[in-house]
């Protein structure tokens, strides 16, 4: 079961990456073909800042999802013993290697894993979660979170969202270059009617319907709501207390929401930061499901 | 032809002992190295437990028969000389640390104190470690019995003579929450 699911993480990783330069090639092709003239140019290009910008992130993908959630790093014990010991205890027990620990300021309990693969891990919790778990608890949660880096959950989820965040730019270039260019255009139209310019921003305009939704539905694809049950699971298998994250998840339940929170990353935390009811893309299961699930362990 | 069947053969069969040999050397290396992980925790914990003892003394004193008893079942665990005796004196140091932890309770004072704070995170942690890296040893035993038992890996064990490692008994007391009496 769980050799199954990180071979199935790091094939959809794959299929990730590959749909990811398809899309790069074609906005390439499409630029290059009207500003240059030359398709092919346009391809190489693309391509290359794409494969560039993949590498940078990848490498740094830690860095860049804690700064984006405001994660302060903490080096060792004494900073906060309790979160630190029960880190140890549960890579120990899932034998892995001790993970980067983060603590984010914000008074709604909530955690996250992130990284390249378990030995490049780092895992973060709110004060909230910290203030408001006993050890058992707390236990259960920081369980969880070890299961997403043994599975190699984190590292689809992390390239899904530097992936789904470099999209979401490129169609923000584009939507911007439509609505100043469409200021132009009307100017332009006066004169001598647009031409390629008109041609280019029709396809970027069109670019960019289709690639929004499909920015969601690749982080759909990465973030299935299986992974949660299988990572609740895990914690179970760790921790040999069920119980504790029974608990855990009833308070996560009952919890505000996140004041500052990352919207592109909420697919990350143990429970949904923005408390929002819109079912359609839900990226976690519901907690009474969850809690069921576990109750039958 | 059948010359060269026969050296592959031979050669198939030579590769998956090597390999299987070393699969077995590397779980037997993983029992051992979980076991010393146990011994890390239980050596941890006993170099803790003279400082709680300087700690609570002054603040309460109708706890020195547990005091005692601590200092005494350390004692135990530090001289135990099979790795099944060590575990039996560790076990019950476990359950009267618990029950005096849960009787310190009663002890305002000792409880304001920043260093019976700390040594109380860090007993709960090397605890917790005892428990975790004990279930840790269990797994990887079980993973290296069942190679043991296993065809064909049963075969090269029994023929380089790897010996079972034996299971750590979970203790039913520590499920227990800790009685209180004052």
């Amino acid at each position: 079961m769980l050799y199954q699911q990180i071979q199935s993480n790091k094939r959809r990783t794959v299929v990730l990456l590959l749909i990811f330069f398809v899309l790069v090639a074609l906005v390439g092709a499409a630029v290059g073909y009207l500003l240059l003239g030359s398709l092919e140019t346009g391809v190489i290009a693309a391509i290359v800042i794409g494969a560039i910008y993949t590498l940078i992130m990848v490498s740094n993908s830690t860095n860049v999802v804690m700064a984006m959630n405001n994660g302060h790093e903490i080096k060792n014990a004494e900073q906060a013993p309790e979160l630190w010991h029960t880190v140890e205890d549960m890579a120990m027990v899932a034998r892995v290697p001790m993970p980067r620990v983060f603590i984010i300021n914000d008074d709604s309990p909530n955690a996250f894993a992130t990284g390249n693969n378990p030995e490049h891990a780092a895992v973060a919790a709110t004060t909230g979660l910290l203030k408001i778990m006993n050890r058992s608890e707390l236990e259960g949660v920081i369980g969880h979170e070890m299961s997403h880096v043994r599975n190699y959950d984190i590292r689809i989820s992390t390239i899904a969202l530097a992936l789904s965040a470099a999209i979401t730019l490129l169609t923000n270039i584009g939507g911007n270059w439509w609505f100043w260019g469409s200021g132009d255009r009307r100017r332009d139209d006066d004169r001598n009617g647009g031409g390629g310019l008109q041609v280019l921003l029709l396809v970027f305009s069109i670019l960019m319907m289709v690639l929004a939704p499909l920015a969601a539905a690749a982080i759909q694809m990465a973030i299935s709501r299986n992974r949660e049950y299988l990572a609740d699971a895990g914690s179970a298998e760790l921790t040999r207390n069920p119980q504790g994250l029974i608990s855990a998840l009833r308070k996560l339940g009952s919890a505000q929401p996140m004041k500052d929170v990352d919207p592109s990353s909420a697919a990350l935390y143990i429970s949904n930061p923005l408390k929002n009811k819109e079912h359609l893309f839900d990226t976690h299961p519901p907690l009474e499901e969850r809690i069921a699930r576990l109750e039958k362990m | 032809m059948v010359l060269l069947i026969v050296i592959a053969v031979i050669i198939v069969i030579v590769i998956a002992w090597v390999s299987i040999y070393n699969s077995l050397v590397k779980t037997r290396m993983q029992t051992k190295e979980s076991w010393s992980q146990i011994d890390v925790q239980l050596k941890r914990r006993n170099d803790l437990i003279p400082n709680l003892v300087e700690t609570v003394k002054g603040y309460a004193k109708h706890e020195s028969g547990t005091l005692e008893e601590v200092t005494k079942l350390r004692q135990d665990v530090a001289q135990a000389a099979t790795p099944a005796d060590k575990m039996v004196a560790s076990n019950q140091l476990t359950g009267a640390l618990s029950g005096f932890f849960a009787r310190a309770e009663a002890y305002p004072d000792l409880k304001a104190n920043a260093n019976f704070v700390k040594l109380q995170e860090e007993l709960t942690n090397t605890e917790n470690k005892i428990a975790y890296s004990r279930q840790l040893f269990n797994s990887t035993t079980a993973l290296y019995n069942t190679k043991l038992q296993q065809f064909p890996s049963n075969i090269v064990a029994g023929i380089h003579h790897f010996e079972p490692s034996e299971f750590l008994q979970v203790p039913e007391v520590e499920k227990e929450a800790p009685t209180v009496k004052f």
